[in-house]
């Protein structure tokens, strides 16, 4: 091994390092709360490092392989967890966390190795042990409040539905195996794969991803498990966890499943209709604001497969672009949810009544994201959207758009609901005002300018483009 | 710096100044100073417009400029005008501009309703520039959204209900829109070649007709529900009753005209064998707007009930003369959408002070006021006038356009339709003065409304504005009718021909 090796295994490695030095961190440090600043800078060192030297190749006889769109994907993950990092800061600070400060990024950062090794993966062993790598951690963070009763039944209910889904997945890559005797994706993607066994085995593969990106009718554990964790768990398992999944769905549908895409398009299809839907039917019925955005997120996932049914370059291109921009608006949600959650303790969107006259700028960033998450111009939601149905359009998926926005206006009714509960509602006896900590405010700027600024950028789109492929 | 981007620069530095802004009367101020800057940067428009089509310059937009922004879609920022864009351009400055001093007591949250109504009005301005369906798109969502707000917080009766009602079907009709531009950016090639977004290059070509049969409904109907169409009308009574003045004079001066031009200039202009094919039905579901708002008008007893079920009326008019498929109803349409913002303006403006004196908006509950406030009540009166087209008024102008260039059309059905909605004129002319009888002549009512003042300053300037326009346009219709008939011609050029 070289030293140009380990430029290509860049982001794993220096994550490694940074998990190892804080567990020397842990051992050598008396006051447990100045982890946080050295956790997060270390992170944040990590991303700014993400964007230089890169290298494509692949490494392990093409076990692991990297190219410029999948270190893209990776930075885009890595600014998602250096922005959830500054919003878990002053919750971490609370005494009852107190002992388990580097437990948190430690198990964090983990997950994160796992969701890089799967992206990156180039045969179906590694893609198996990075998805088990992102998940089992996932479930200690998930009942990290462990004597909460409903965070410790979340984190069970997420283990067991995870394990259940890889091995779903695990029983279709065998099949797989089993026929054409090979696991790597670019051998696979060279055999013309339309057997009906081969079609039983894409329709295993699919459930078991479809269980991590949580689509209809694999969403059940969803909302449960969202309002069971802590809120920057939730944040991070439905914006991170589910763009990782996202992208490797993507890059398989469109790599090693090419032969099939007649297949595929067909069960994405109906996956979609049913995911937006019903995902917005749930949402609208909804009383807890995690639970709610649990089920939003659901219907976004919806959105999001107009894109990868694009089946083009310009496809790929809308899922990374939304993806990008669902970062910042899901975020810039959930972190007022999350400091609304820490100053007060108060989770109900009953209990937002009346929040722009005690708190207005927390109100405003929840709105512009709302906004930005139901795709109102001339914030970048819009352009996300609007390019997402660009790419299922340009295939003539005409009738699958107009269910998509008709969609749409029904997500619109249900952000406006909590916009209305903030402006609106009267409340006697609103959140009292909040001063929140200078991490949480940083991430909140962060989300703010990036749903901004993202849709006036031609050329952020135009990059992202002319990375991607299609089939 | 190009006149036509100023448009939208003005009002994103007035929001900008009024974010950094403290004092109350700062707010309305900085608001008022950028809205005038506005309309007289509209005025200049009109005037740089007439120069260059008198110094020869016949293209059909001018002032034209385009900047790529996403290159692998063909998504441009283009702007341009012609001289029906020009004109609206000024109808949208005089209404936020009369706008913005009806509601310069405003004392709850100031800033915020402000900030809301001029994003709404760059949404609007937005609109009338583009050359882009993409941009087009864009600002026409963004003229929708801040309704929900300005209604929601700060309108009167039911106002969450109507809200969401209004701001849902706009929403709607925008989700249809969205799949027909869609639909029309993937056929703009049929040739192959690079796809656009352009209206001046898709118009050039011929889109396939078994495209456009699918699309030219989902565009059509999309504007039309913010158009007014039956039956996707219900949002506006409700909505226009529950805003603020101001919100409603905007709404009903110029968002919905946005309806019509898009139906218009998008809709039928670009997928015309479509449009010529299924103009049937939807000649029958305008006449049946027109005569249903009317009537609907007359049963009403709220007065912003009554100019709402009247708007939808007059807002049936246009789409009805635009599908009348000649040059004469064309002129009409944007006549009557000229003539109808500016005279629904003044009505909203006027129910406003009327209600801020009265405290209530039920006819049956005053009478008699000509006497105590005898400026509200003339310019009332005058308002009233237009709408049932009194000659030298400008709703005449319009409306007798519209009916000459209908009844061109020879066949028993659209004479039919034709007759049907002429006679609206009449009930029209019903409610209207039902209401100046009732409210402003006859006894007074309560005994509380004899110590009602009359107009002050900041009330007197929008009445006066309004008023000098639609006496002017009444009087010189000629001027206006010539700007817009020449630029009718590549229009007519593709729609009218075809039935021929």
């Amino acid at each position: 091994m070289d030293f140009n090796q380990f430029i290509i295994m860049k982001h794993e490695l220096l994550l490694t390092i940074t998990v190892m030095v804080l567990l020397v961190a842990e051992l050598t440090i008396n006051d447990k709360k100045r982890i946080i600043p050295i956790a997060i800078s270390l992170f944040g060192l990590h991303t700014a490092l993400g964007f230089f030297w890169n290298e494509s190749g692949a490494l392990f006889g093409g076990m692991y392989q990297t190219s410029e769109l999948i270190i893209l994907m990776k930075n885009i993950l890595n600014i998602g967890v250096f922005i959830v990092l500054l919003q878990s800061a002053n919750w971490l600070r609370k005494p009852e966390n107190f002992n388990k400060i580097s437990e948190y990024f430690i198990l964090l950062f983990s997950t994160l190795i796992g969701m890089n090794f799967m992206i990156s993966s180039g045969e179906f062993l590694m893609f198996y042990l990075g998805l088990e790598l992102a998940t089992i951690p996932m479930a200690a963070l998930v009942a990290y409040n462990t004597f909460n009763q409903k965070s410790a039944e979340a984190g069970v209910k997420l283990i067991l539905s995870a394990a259940f889904s890889s091995g779903i997945m695990l029983f279709g890559i065998s099949l797989f195996y089993g026929q054409f005797g090979s696991t790597y994706f670019q051998e696979l993607g060279m055999i013309s794969m339309d057997t009906p066994l081969a079609i039983l085995a894409l329709i295993f593969f699919l459930s078991g991803l479809s269980f991590k990106i949580s689509l209809v009718p694999f969403h059940l554990w969803t909302a449960d498990v969202y309002e069971g964790a802590p809120v920057n768990i939730t944040s991070y398992l439905s914006v991170i966890s589910k763009g990782a999944a996202v992208f490797i769905l993507t890059i398989l549908l469109f790599t090693i499943f090419k032969t099939m895409v007649e297949v595929w398009t067909n069960i994405i299809y109906i996956i979609a209709i049913l995911t937006m839907t019903i995902g917005n039917l749930f949402a609208i019925r909804q009383q807890n604001i995690k639970r709610f955005l649990a089920f939003s997120s659901i219907a976004q996932a919806g959105f999001i497969l107009l894109g990868i049914i694009g089946t083009s370059s310009l496809g790929m291109a809308t899922v990374i672009y939304f993806m990008l921009i669902y970062i910042f608006s899901n975020l810039g949600a959930f972190g007022v949810v999350s400091v609304i959650s820490d100053y007060s303790g108060k989770e109900n969107i009953d209990d937002y009544n009346g929040l722009y006259h005690s708190n207005p700028k927390l109100s405003l960033v929840m709105m512009l994201s709302l906004f930005s998450l139901a795709g109102i111009p001339p914030i970048a939601g819009f352009f996300g959207k609007f390019f997402l149905f660009t790419a299922a359009a340009e295939q003539g998926y005409y009738w699958l758009v107009l269910i998509a926005v008709i969609n749409a206006t029904i997500s619109l009714y249900y952000y406006l609901i909590v916009v209305k509960a903030m402006f609106i509602n009267k409340n006697d006896t609103p959140i009292a005002k909040i001063k929140s900590d200078n991490y949480a405010r940083f991430a909140l700027v962060i989300c703010v300018v990036g749903i901004f600024i993202i849709g006036f950028f031609g050329s952020l789109f135009e990059y992202i483009n002319h990375l991607s492929f299609g089939i | 710096m190009d006149i036509l981007t100023s448009f939208i620069l003005i009002p994103v530095l007035t929001v900008l100044a009024l974010l950094f802004c403290k004092e109350l009367k700062n707010i309305r101020v900085i608001a008022a100073v950028g809205m005038t800057i506005q309309l007289l940067q509209a005025i200049r428009l009109v005037f740089i417009y007439l120069a260059e089509r008198a110094s020869g310059n016949d293209s059909e937009m001018i002032l034209k400029k385009s900047y790529q922004w996403f290159e692998s879609i063909n998504i441009q920022y283009a702007v341009g005008v012609d001289g029906i864009s020009v004109l609206m351009i000024l109808l949208t400055g005089i209404i936020i501009f009369t706008g913005i001093f009806t509601s310069w007591k405003m004392e709850y949250l100031t800033k915020e309703f402000f900030i809301s109504l001029i994003v709404l009005a760059t949404g609007v301005f937005g609109f009338f520039i583009s050359l882009d369906l993409f941009t087009l798109f864009l600002f026409y969502e963004l003229a929708v959204l801040p309704m929900y707000l300005l209604i929601g917080i700060w309108g009167t009766g039911k106002k969450e209900y109507a809200a969401m009602k209004l701001t849902l079907m706009l929403m709607g009709g925008s989700a249809l829109l969205l799949v027909g531009l869609l639909g029309i950016y993937f056929n703009s090639a049929p040739d192959g070649g690079q796809l656009t977004f352009n209206i001046l290059e898709i118009a050039k070509v011929t889109i396939p007709i078994e495209a456009q049969r699918f699309f030219f409904p989902l565009t059509f109907i999309g504007f039309g529900v913010l158009g007014a169409l039956f039956p996707f009308h219900t949002w506006s009574p409700d909505g226009h009753a529950s805003a603020p003045t101001a919100v409603s004079m905007l709404h009903a001066g110029v968002l919905m005209k946005l309806g019509g031009y898009g139906a218009f200039r998008v809709a039928m202009y670009l997928m015309p064998e479509a449009a010529n094919e299924m103009a049937w039905i939807f000649i029958i579901l305008t006449s049946t707007s027109v005569i249903y708002g009317a009537l609907g008008a007359i049963v009403q007893t709220d007065l912003k009930y009554i100019n709402a079920y009247s708007s939808v009326s007059h807002c049936g008019l246009v789409l009805f003369a635009v599908l009348m498929m000649n040059q004469t109803a064309f002129d009409g349409a944007i006549l009557q959408m000229l003539s109808h913002g500016l005279m629904t303006a003044l009505f909203f403006a006027l129910i406003g002070m009327i209600y801020e004196r009265t405290g209530t908006r039920d006819i049956k509950k005053m009478g008699g006021l000509m006497k105590v406030m005898p400026f509200l009540a003339v310019a009332y009166v005058i308002a009233g006038f237009a709408s049932l087209g009194l000659p030298g008024l400008s709703g005449f102008v319009a409306e007798m356009t519209i009916f000459v260039g209908a009844f061109q059309n020879e066949d028993t059905f659209h004479r039919i339709v034709t007759i049907i909605a002429v006679s609206s004129i009449v009930v029209t002319a019903v409610y209207i003065l039902r209401v100046v009888g009732k409210i402003l002549l006859g006894p007074m009512i309560d005994e509380k409304h004899s110590l009602i003042s009359d107009a002050v300053w900041h009330e007197k300037i929008p009445i006066f504005v309004l008023l000098f326009t639609i006496i002017a346009m009444g009087i010189a219709p000629l001027w206006m009718s010539d700007i817009i008939w020449e630029s009718l011609g590549p229009i007519v050029d593709k729609l009218v021909m075809l039935t021929n």
